[in-house]
């Protein structure tokens, strides 16, 4: 319920005034004073105080909670300010003296003061109450509608129709002249969907499998644009055996190796080397991809791919890990993720 | 009928179906060329001159659109146009315009039914190829104009002359003209070098008051003079006001036949 809202206000003065009317019934029930000056005085007191921290709380801060302090002396200053306000303005249009009833009855002004300052302090605290548990809804519904807005645009991302239907044609393709490849390559197909899929449903921080099988997803993938690719595409995976067991959160090389493909060796008429190898730096974990192709020009503007890949680093590791990327027009990209290892028993 | 084609599709294993699809839905059909990009496929197409063209869409170097576009600015004027085919994996943009301009095109994978269906076209549309330009290259001019646009109208262009910024009035324009990196703007008097590509010059441009009558060249048509048709079958346009001639392509003639 962030800012001012006309029907939120209007609904506060309802309820102030509902509230205002069962007090003054109360009071002349209890005191057995005229009901009618009494729903006056209840009223304009009630609804000036009412103003003033309602009003007040929205002068304060846009978004109407200023926070506990400035609003326990808002709710203060605006029972005071707000019973004489009321006292005044009732006894104007009951042709009274100004301040007859506080000279008249120091005690019973106390007393009502002290009532309407816990009245307005529960008032106060209920009203804001709602809001701030309003807000917080909203916040997290949109947060929610944000993280699943991010994980279709990642699987729209590399479920790429062009990617798709051009791997389904190439495998039918293979059905005709190579049947025992297009099995192996509808098996790889069938393997690159799961994990994909299997990926986008975990959350921002996506499952975690090994480096070897990262890898080997990494190769299900570039099997398929290799079919589709032909002799344009030649590849190089490098693992060491003894990096192969580590734990790497699932797919993050994946959307590297598709910037290198797609925007590095498909506009290439040549084609090139796509190369992705692991190798530990001291107590670092250092994933690189390259190509030799196309190249880009401005490295300021950050793809999709690179933004997804960042947020996930920095969501699981911090400030210990970082994406460095270079590019140039001619010469190929590269990228290189630097992961902290963990402790080696 | 003995005609001959040309592929060009960059994924091998689709142009190697494409060929054998096509040795069974038209035997007497001679491949001349596969080449993978849109580059080769221009020079190819130049070198060989086939009677039918199958473009990828999606290729590297040069789109096929690209490349249709650039070979019917440089085909021989005395040689009929090849008969144009598109071919697509999945591109719903570009399927929708083919279909309004009644486009050739073959969805991948090339089915054999689809495929006897567009070479019966093709077969027909080379049989009454001669007496004017094939539809299909008439019908790739829309496409290549892109889709018509709610852009505002420009009226002024900002060109930079040495250190300083001149402001063109587009009023004064007579012609624009691609020029490697720059666009060349032609007045009455001067000529300025702006860095705005045709292609997002063109659609602020009103195009009652602009044509487009070659891939690199957009005229005033208040300005233009007269259209003659050189020894070699090219026409060229003259401006008033202006010394140089304009090539026209052929994809933009038929708005020159006398009335």
């Amino acid at each position: 319920m962030a800012a001012f809202n006309p029907r939120t206000v209007a609904r506060h003065v309802l309820i102030a005034a509902v509230f205002n009317t069962v007090l003054a019934l109360a009071i002349s029930a209890i005191k057995g004073d005229h009901f009618a000056p009494t729903l006056l005085y209840s009223q304009l007191i009630g609804l000036c105080i009412w103003a003033g921290i309602d009003g007040g709380r929205y002068l304060l801060s846009p978004q109407g909670w200023p926070g506990v302090r400035p609003m326990a002396v808002l709710v203060v200053v605006a029972v005071f300010a707000g019973y004489a306000l009321g006292l005044t303005l009732g006894n104007l249009l009951l042709g009274r003296p100004l301040l007859a009833s506080a000279n008249n009855l120091p005690g019973a002004t106390v007393g009502f003061l002290l009532m309407s300052l816990a009245l307005g302090a529960f008032g106060a605290y209920y009203f804001s109450s709602r809001e701030m548990l309003a807000m917080a809804r909203l916040a997290q519904e949109e947060a929610q509608r944000q993280a699943s807005e991010a994980r279709l645009r990642l699987l729209e991302s590399q479920l790429e129709p062009h990617m798709l239907f051009n791997t389904l044609a190439n495998l039918r393709a293979l059905i005709a002249t190579d049947p025992p490849r297009a099995i192996d390559m509808l098996d790889r197909l069938n393997h690159f969907l799961r994990a994909t899929l299997a990926a986008s449903r975990s959350d921002a921080r996506g499952g975690q499998h090994t480096l070897s099988d990262e890898f080997a997803r990494l190769d299900d993938y570039l099997s398929l644009m290799s079919m589709r690719m032909g002799p344009r595409l030649r590849v190089r995976l490098e693992l060491p055996k003894t990096l192969a067991p580590l734990p790497v959160p699932a797919l993050l090389l994946q959307p590297l190796v598709e910037n290198a493909i797609r925007h590095g060796l498909e506009p290439s008429a040549r084609g090139g080397e796509l190369r992705v190898a692991a190798q530990r730096e001291g107590s670092t974990l250092c994933l690189s991809v390259s190509d030799d192709g196309v190249g880009s020009e401005a490295p300021a503007r950050e793809g999709f791919g690179l933004t997804q890949v960042r947020e996930r680093l920095q969501a699981l590791h911090g400030a210990a890990a970082r994406l460095e990327w270079h590019s140039a027009p001619g010469q190929g990209t590269q990228a290189r993720l630097l992961l902290p290892l963990p402790d080696t028993p | 009928m003995n005609a001959t084609a040309l592929i060009a599709e960059d994924e091998p294993l689709l142009a190697q179906a494409l060929q054998a699809e096509l040795a069974r839905a038209w035997p007497g059909l001679r491949v001349l060329a596969s080449v993978g990009d849109g580059q080769s496929a221009v020079q190819q197409a130049l070198a060989l001159r086939p009677d039918v063209l199958f473009l990828d869409i999606r290729m590297p170097a040069l789109s096929g659109l690209d490349a249709a576009a650039t070979l019917a600015d440089d085909w021989p004027a005395e040689q009929p146009l090849p008969a144009l085919v598109f071919v697509t994996a999945h591109d719903e943009f570009a399927v929708q315009a083919f279909e309004a301009q009644a486009l050739d095109y073959l969805l991948k994978p090339v089915q054999a039914e689809r495929l006897q269906r567009t070479v019966a076209r093709v077969q027909a549309a080379l049989r009454a190829r001669g007496a004017s330009a094939a539809p299909d290259w008439t019908g790739l001019r829309a496409l290549l104009g892109g889709a018509p646009s709610s852009a505002p109208r420009l009226r002024h262009l900002m060109a930079s002359v040495g250190a300083a910024v001149q402001r063109v009035a587009i009023d004064e324009v007579l012609a624009f003209e691609a020029a490697d990196k720059y666009v060349r703007v032609l007045t009455g008097g001067r000529e300025f070098l702006i860095r705005t590509p045709l292609k997002e010059l063109l659609p602020q441009l009103d195009p009652e008051v602009f044509w487009q009558i070659h891939r690199g060249t957009v005229v005033r048509v208040d300005a233009i003079d007269r259209v003659t048709r050189d020894e070699a079958g090219k026409w060229r346009l003259t401006l008033r006001g202006l010394d140089e001639a304009f090539v026209v392509s052929r994809l933009y003639a038929d708005r020159f036949r006398a009335m």
